[in-house]
């Protein structure tokens, strides 16, 4: 037996993920493309859309591929020459199906917890905390092969966890979920993610999974990192953002609001506009503006950036401001004027 | 913690020695054997001869002890009954079949059913390798086929050398290291090309399939090469006429090797060597090729 080197209170203080120009070509096509950054959120949530390299970026950190150039650091431990460390400190939930079908969840669990290194007995103890704690107690002497789409999910998620990670990597969590399913999946990463001392990376799909459970958000688009944001610095920004639908031609009651200060984009389809209006403007001053222009205001709503419409204006802006770290909407999202 | 508490909780005890570690997956494996009851017969039923073997190991160190019976006819019998590098290289071209048989019953379902399931990533995401991965595997084979060979091998010439005078066990010192080398170099190749095609099929049935197709049709094909081409060198092609080779270098003398070698088969004993020392490079190469955490699809 021998003592982990097991990073303590301190950890928490330094990154957890650094990035340093990592780059990944896998078959001679590049798939992440210099990425560097560093990353120290609770729970970060990676958003893309397919093939944005959103699982390859997870499976170089844990060594899967070996990066083509650059590196990355987890924990401060380099995944070019501490791999096995990291391997130490790190759960991972695959997003397919993975288990081995002729073993019961109790013994897969209790065996992927020793290969971590947990001894024998503690493996056992832990592994049957950990099944009652993802809802599968009463299921656990079941074979996997046996299990539903719903209770493979927490099994995997059982596997990531037993061995008490540092930090947790689950990709796509919610996958092929039912509603019910979801909703215990979303309340157990949250609740691993209020514990104190872990970190999470979460890769999904759906932006309000994300919302649900990260505290900050990397988009990723063509092997690239092209936003981080921190959603709770979004959630509570004091800028005011509006949603407008006018009548008539707003052209010149746009410019006008450009000239206050505002900063605007437009749907021409539906004719309706986003707006985020600075300190010093009122709504009245708008209806000034609009009686002064001609036109109607027909729809006026409060409407703050939501994560969908900064994964939207991420996919816009694209390769455009590639890296781009804890960048904030200079705009709400729509067709840009 | 009672299982009661349902909360997550970090672990920071003390950890398992990591060079061990690969022995988890052989002590999981070998539960799962022992529990079905024909697998614990059929390891039963492998140990026949070497239990046969004992037997007459017995029987001959007290052969004088039938003529005190008035059975001077056993005793006869057992005269001639000569515990040599011949009684050995007879027991072990047994122990070659029904260690082949195990490896190919237990093999292929080895790795197919974690690559089918999608398991190595969970394996490879941890503090393990791929390399400790292989080994663990292969140590399944190794611990199962260890028991019916060379170790009970060595429990026979320990029998026999009571059964005698230490000078039988330097005279025959041959023998001891031969059943050692023989019984590891079979044990190794029929383990890993077993678990090259378990890596490379995921079906179990046909991975068994595949494995006797490479002894079986291998060796007729060998057979058929010599007959058409008059020539030996297809006997390399068949891997357990390779082993009974290496049986008889290792067990037999230099001059007594041809001579007692069909004559199909008389080709140097080094080149039967060879010939599985090639089987286990690919076999290797196919298991790195294979196991891998992710596949790159190109």
């Amino acid at each position: 037996m021998r003592e982990p080197g097991i990073l303590q209170a301190s950890a928490f203080r330094m990154a957890f993920i650094e990035l340093d120009k990592l780059s990944l070509s896998l078959g001679g096509r590049p798939i992440l493309k210099e990425l560097t950054g560093s990353y120290s959120g609770r729970c970060i949530g990676l958003l893309g859309p397919n093939g944005a390299g959103k699982t390859t970026l997870l499976q170089t950190l844990l060594g899967f591929h070996p990066p083509t150039s650059g590196t990355a650091r987890v924990f401060d431990l380099d995944i070019r020459t501490q791999l096995r460390k990291i391997r130490h400190h790190i759960g991972y939930m695959p997003e397919n199906d993975a288990f081995v079908a002729g073993m019961t969840a109790i013994r897969f669990v209790r065996m992927m917890a020793e290969i971590s290194g947990l001894p024998a007995d503690i493996a056992l103890e832990r592994a049957h905390e950990t099944l009652f704690y993802v809802g599968l107690g009463e299921a656990r002497y079941r074979q996997l092969g046996t299990y539903s789409l719903g209770m493979k999910q927490m099994a995997k998620l059982a596997v990531a966890i037993v061995h008490g990670p540092r930090g947790v990597i689950l990709d796509e969590p919610t996958n092929g979920l039912d509603p019910a399913g979801r909703i215990r999946m979303i309340q157990l990463v949250r609740e691993i993610r209020d514990t104190q001392d872990i970190n999470l990376i979460v890769s999904s799909h759906l932006l309000r999974d994300i919302e649900e459970f990260c505290d900050e958000v990397m988009i990723m688009k063509d092997g690239l990192i092209v936003t981080y944001c921190n959603l709770e610095e979004e959630r509570r920004a004091n800028r005011k953002f509006l949603q407008l639908e006018t009548r008539g031609e707003n052209g010149t009651f746009l410019e006008a609001a450009e000239a206050l200060g505002c900063t605007c984009a437009v749907d021409t389809r539906a004719n309706r506009v986003k707006m985020v209006l600075p300190e010093t403007v009122e709504i009245h001053d708008l209806y000034r503006l609009a009686e002064e222009h001609k036109i109607q205001i027909r729809h006026l709503q409060y409407k703050r950036d939501s994560l969908h419409d900064i994964f939207m204006k991420a996919m816009e802006v694209g390769t455009a401001n590639p890296g781009a770290k804890s960048q904030r909407l200079a705009r709400p999202a729509g067709v840009v004027r | 913690m009672a299982v009661y508490k349902r909360t997550y909780t970090r672990y920071t005890g003390a950890l398992t020695n990591e060079r061990w570690r690969f022995l988890i997956l052989p002590r999981y494996m070998l539960q799962s054997v022992f529990s079905k009851r024909f697998t614990g017969a059929a390891f039963m039923l492998a140990l026949v001869p070497h239990l046969i073997a004992m037997v007459l190991i017995y029987l001959r160190g007290n052969a004088t002890a039938f003529i005190g019976l008035d059975m001077p006819e056993a005793a006869r019998s057992l005269g001639f009954l000569s515990i040599d590098g011949n009684f050995f290289l007879t027991l072990f071209a047994a122990e070659t079949f029904l260690s082949f048989a195990i490896v190919a019953f237990l093999g292929p379902g080895l790795i197919a059913p974690d690559l089918a399931n999608n398991a190595l990533p969970l394996y490879l995401s941890r503090p393990f390798s791929r390399a400790e991965y292989v080994l663990g595997k292969l140590s399944i084979l190794i611990i199962l086929t260890s028991a019916i060979t060379w170790l009970p091998g060595i429990l026979l010439f320990v029998l026999q050398t009571s059964m005698t005078e230490w000078s039988w066990a330097s005279d025959n010192v041959r023998i001891l290291v031969g059943l050692i080398i023989g019984s590891w170099i079979w044990i190794l190749t029929t383990s890993l090309i077993s678990l090259a095609i378990s890596a490379w099929v995921k079906w179990r049935t046909i991975a068994t399939s595949a494995l006797l197709g490479i002894y079986f049709v291998a060796a007729g094909f060998g057979t058929v090469t010599n007959a058409i081409l008059d020539t030996r060198w297809g006997a390399l092609l068949n891997m357990a006429a390779n082993m009974r080779m290496v049986w008889r270098w290792l067990f037999l003398n230099e001059s007594t090797y041809y001579t007692t070698i069909p004559r199909s088969f008389a080709i140097p004993a080094w080149t039967g060597l060879a010939a599985m020392a090639v089987v286990c490079a690919m076999a290797l190469m196919m298991l790195a090729w294979k196991i891998r955490p992710a596949e790159v699809v190109r």
